[in-house]
């Protein structure tokens, strides 16, 4: 006879009002004091499984049993009373607090009325030392890096009793070198007792730190497996249906001339911070120049400038003959600039508007889209079809709205109207976050095919994976400039690539200014 | 069977129905005959032609101000200013109406025309606010009717007032200002076909012609709308013109149609109204027919009953305000739908 498992999920189903069923008859068992992994693609139904447990959703159908003892959480307030935190993707802390301070948020210590912080850092230091999780306790948070942040986050989160702790894609933002570290204290915790739920996508940190594997696929569980009794291989069949290979056949192109010139780009928050210092590269026809870095090295603010966002940058950003910086988006984008935001349900869908809305955002205006005053109906239906089957967008017809549909197939939308633009050039950020291994290749494979076409291609991406296969050339970004600068990716590993990313492994200006091809 | 994509119509079908059990509910209690009472509010207004005509006549300003706040509300506005739009716009006609001399086609059209241009001007002030600086529409717009009603009231009051009257009203208009009647036995006047043709044109715009689609995306959400290169300063703006000029025509057309003089000494509250059947009308152009004519048809039988019985016509604003409630909850009847969905997805049968 088995024991009874920690923590039990028995067929949960889970609609969200829009209609996406995220959950159908899943069933998950978390043993006490395991590393247990949750793999899948993006859409899988990982993430609302997690919500579930914490207690920011609710299961539409189905039970949770925490101990054998049938339980049912309101709010993320019920999970944690019983013994469950969770740190998430998207750090959930006050910038301008200091580390304590965010860790007894909500539960202060006090003395008569006050704050006793002296209890408060006691408190923190013991347990930062029990769990060797290093850290100032009177640090302020916005001066944290990101590894040190999630430490906050745990910390944050043992502080409140929890026994079972999920972390959201923990790796996504860190380094080669702060996940290594992240392994060690995630082990740490297991010692002593702790029972740990880790999603991720990232095949190899499975392999490394989990006990067993939960894979989901397309909002069912496909079985749960003893991590050392399955390869990466294996696991990734069972994720995607197929086998997947991530390697791509390029081919070689001799690049054209010079599509994109920035020379010199140099940006300033109202805080007199600098976030883009002298920054300056081209990119040329029938080349994907890929930028590495951790988030907030100044990336975002890079595209920003590029797009139109950015209209207090100083320097030279050209397309062409055509100088794009200060001019209005529409202006950008009749230089023939297409960009692939990152937040795509931000920017890049109306949520509520069908297929079709969405897909012809770049072509309304066109001459050939209008017939008089009235949009040609016929063209957007004829267009609109011939994309969804190009792209292999799931979905019910053009007329459906996209809100409805998956994050990956949300995304194909969106790169099928970017691309079909015919663009000089693409900005490519983050294209496939979020997203399935199968939207992926087909969206890394549309980038490639631009490339034959001759389109300039900037990728933006923190999938180190995805930037070494994809790019031809490599810069790295930190602290809001470039540090290194790799002509030819195939040389580099992604040890490099992690000191760089860093800041560890600077080159001399020089060698960076060679990014700039005249 | 019912499908989840259209859970928003029957969702609507349910509030009125719900609203019209809950009306039912009232009289039975406070009417000594209450199945008279309830007859006489739910047949007296089609009983004739001339009740009839009541409710088509009380229908046409409710199109005007509820098309002008479907294209506010469907670019994702929350403007309410529809309602001192339609108040300044009736003074400006009334203007025109009182001392303009005219042929009997051309002083009608140019009353109107006044009227509605007024209401574009005047709607694009808070539209050029909430494009260029954010500035909260809502709050803007409420203030603005204030505005307007105080300006409108002094102008009744010292440039139009007949002191002659024995109400405080303005001058008589012109005959030749006044609107054709189109339909003998009733006071349904010419006002209806413009109406009908607005509703129609803002039907075309908004779902056929790229300006159309610029304002769904803007309203859908902003930051598409400027990634993909809309200038939804200019979206917004215009979008302020258009439904002020329908607020404002719809504000003379109702002067001119169903009086000979101007004697609203308070907001008449169709403007208001307009954002009520907005909601009845899912911010539908073409929808907004079907909602007037309801809320037309109900307040008229509200009053009918009140005449006839020995229930107040206010019990209405009770059955408003429940639909009201209904429509914008969101969670109402939401447990229907995922079960909709539940069974679309095939995890149920």
């Amino acid at each position: 006879m088995e024991s009874t498992p920690l923590l039990e999920m028995r067929n949960i189903t889970k609609v969200y009002p829009n209609g996406v069923v995220a959950n159908s008859n899943v069933n998950f068992s978390l043993d006490e004091g395991e590393i247990h992994a949750i793999v899948g693609e993006n859409g899988a139904g990982k993430s609302t499984l997690m919500k579930m447990i914490f207690g920011m959703e609710e299961p539409s159908e189905g039970e949770m049993l925490l101990a054998g003892q049938k339980v049912r959480f309101m709010s993320p307030q019920d999970a944690i009373d019983n013994g469950i935190g969770m740190v998430h993707q998207h750090f959930m802390l006050v910038p301008s607090f200091t580390v304590v301070q965010n860790i007894i948020l909500g539960m202060e210590p006090t003395k008569g009325i006050n704050i006793n912080y002296k209890e408060a850092v006691r408190l923190t230091e013991e347990l930062s030392k029990k769990y060797n999780l290093a850290i100032d306790p009177l640090a302020k948070v916005e001066e944290l890096s990101v590894g040190m942040k999630q430490k906050v986050e745990i910390l944050k989160v043992l502080i409140r009793g929890a026994k079972i702790l999920i972390l959201d894609e923990p790796t996504a933002v860190l380094t080669p070198q702060e996940t290594e570290e992240l392994f060690r204290e995630l082990k740490a915790l297991k010692r002593e007792g702790h029972t740990i739920v880790f999603i991720s996508h990232k095949l190899k940190e499975v392999k490394e730190i989990c006990d067993r594997i939960t894979i989901m696929r397309a909002g069912k569980t496909e079985g749960v497996h003893e991590t050392a009794l399955v390869s990466e291989q294996e696991i990734s069949r069972l994720m995607v249906g197929r086998d997947v290979v991530l390697k791509y056949d390029k081919g070689t192109r001799e690049p054209g001339a010079a599509v994109l010139r920035v020379d010199n780009l140099s940006y300033k928050n109202e805080d007199g911070k600098p976030l883009l210092r002298n920054i300056g590269f081209t990119i040329r026809e029938g080349e994907i120049v890929g930028i590495a870095g951790v988030e907030g090295n100044g990336q975002a603010e890079l595209v920003n400038a590029l797009t139109g966002n950015l209209p207090d940058a100083q320097g030279t950003v050209a397309v062409g003959e055509h100088t794009i910086l200060g001019h209005s988006i529409k202006q950008i984008r009749d230089v023939g600039v297409s960009y692939i935001p990152e937040d795509r349900m931000r920017q890049g869908v109306a949520k509520d508007a069908s297929i079709s809305d969405n897909l012809m955002s770049m072509f309304y205006r066109m001459k050939a889209w209008n017939k008089g005053l009235t949009l040609n109906k016929k063209k957007i239906i004829q267009f609109s079809e011939e994309q969804i089957e190009r792209y292999k967008v799931r979905c019910k017809g053009p007329a459906q709205p996209i809100g409805m549909l998956s994050g990956g197939n949300m995304q194909k939308v969106v790169v099928a109207r970017e691309c079909e633009a015919d663009p000089k050039l693409l900005i490519a950020e983050q294209p496939t976050r979020g997203v399935d291994i199968g939207a992926a290749q087909l969206i890394h494979q549309r980038l490639l095919e631009m490339r034959e076409d001759g389109c300039a291609i900037l990728l933006l991406s923190a999938d180190l994976n995805e930037i070494l296969e994809v790019s031809d050339s490599l810069l790295v970004m930190y602290n809001g400039q470039f540090v290194a600068y790799y002509p030819d990716v195939r040389q580099v590993t992604e040890e490099d690539l992690g000191f760089a990313m860093l800041g560890l492994n600077v080159q001399s200006e020089a060698e960076v200014r060679r990014a700039i091809h005249v | 069977m019912f499908r989840a994509s259209q859970f928003e119509k029957i969702r609507t079908v349910a509030v009125i129905l719900i609203s019209l059990l809950l009306t039912f509910l009232i009289i039975a209690i406070i009417s000594k005959d209450p199945v008279g009472t309830i007859m006489i509010f739910l047949f007296e207004p089609i009983n004739s032609v001339a009740h009839i005509g009541n409710v088509i006549e009380m229908s046409i300003p409710l199109m005007f101000t509820g098309l002008s706040v479907v294209l506010l509300f469907r670019t994702n506005l929350f403007n309410l200013g529809a309602e001192g739009l339609f108040y300044f716009s009736g003074i400006v006609a009334s203007t025109i109406a009182i001392h303009a001399t005219l042929s009997s086609w051309l002083h009608p059209g140019v009353a109107i025309f006044a009227g509605a241009v007024t209401g574009a001007l005047l709607s694009a002030i808070p539209g050029y606010f909430k494009a260029k600086w954010n500035v909260n529409e809502l709050v803007s717009s409420l203030m603005f009717n204030s505005i307007l009603f105080g300006v409108g009231l002094y102008l009744l009051n010292y440039k139009l007032r007949d002191t002659q009257a024995f109400i405080n009203a303005s001058y008589k208009f012109q005959k030749t200002a006044l609107l054709d009647n189109i339909i003998p036995g009733t006071r349904i006047h010419t006002g209806l076909i413009l109406a009908l043709l607005c509703i129609f044109a803002v039907h075309y715009y908004m779902y056929k012609t790229k300006w159309g689609y610029e304002l769904r995306m803007t309203g859908s959400n902003r930051a598409f709308a400027e990634y993909s290169g809309i200038n939804t300063t200019k979206v917004i703006i215009t979008v302020h013109l258009i439904a002020g000029f329908l607020a404002g025509m719809g504000g003379s057309v109702e002067v001119l149609g169903m009086y000979s003089r101007f004697q609203w000494t308070s907001l008449p509250g169709y403007g208001m109204d307009g954002a009520l059947v907005a909601l009845l009308a899912k911010n539908n152009p073409l929808s907004v027919i079907g909602a007037s004519l309801f809320l037309a048809y109900i307040r008229i039988g509200a009053d009918l009953m009140a005449r006839m019985s020995d229930v107040p016509s206010e019990m209405i604003s009770i059955v408003q305000a429940v639909i009201i409630l209904l429509i914008s909850a969101e969670q109402f009847l939401k447990f229907w739908k995922t079960r909709m969905l539940l069974k679309e997805a095939g995890i149920r049968d």
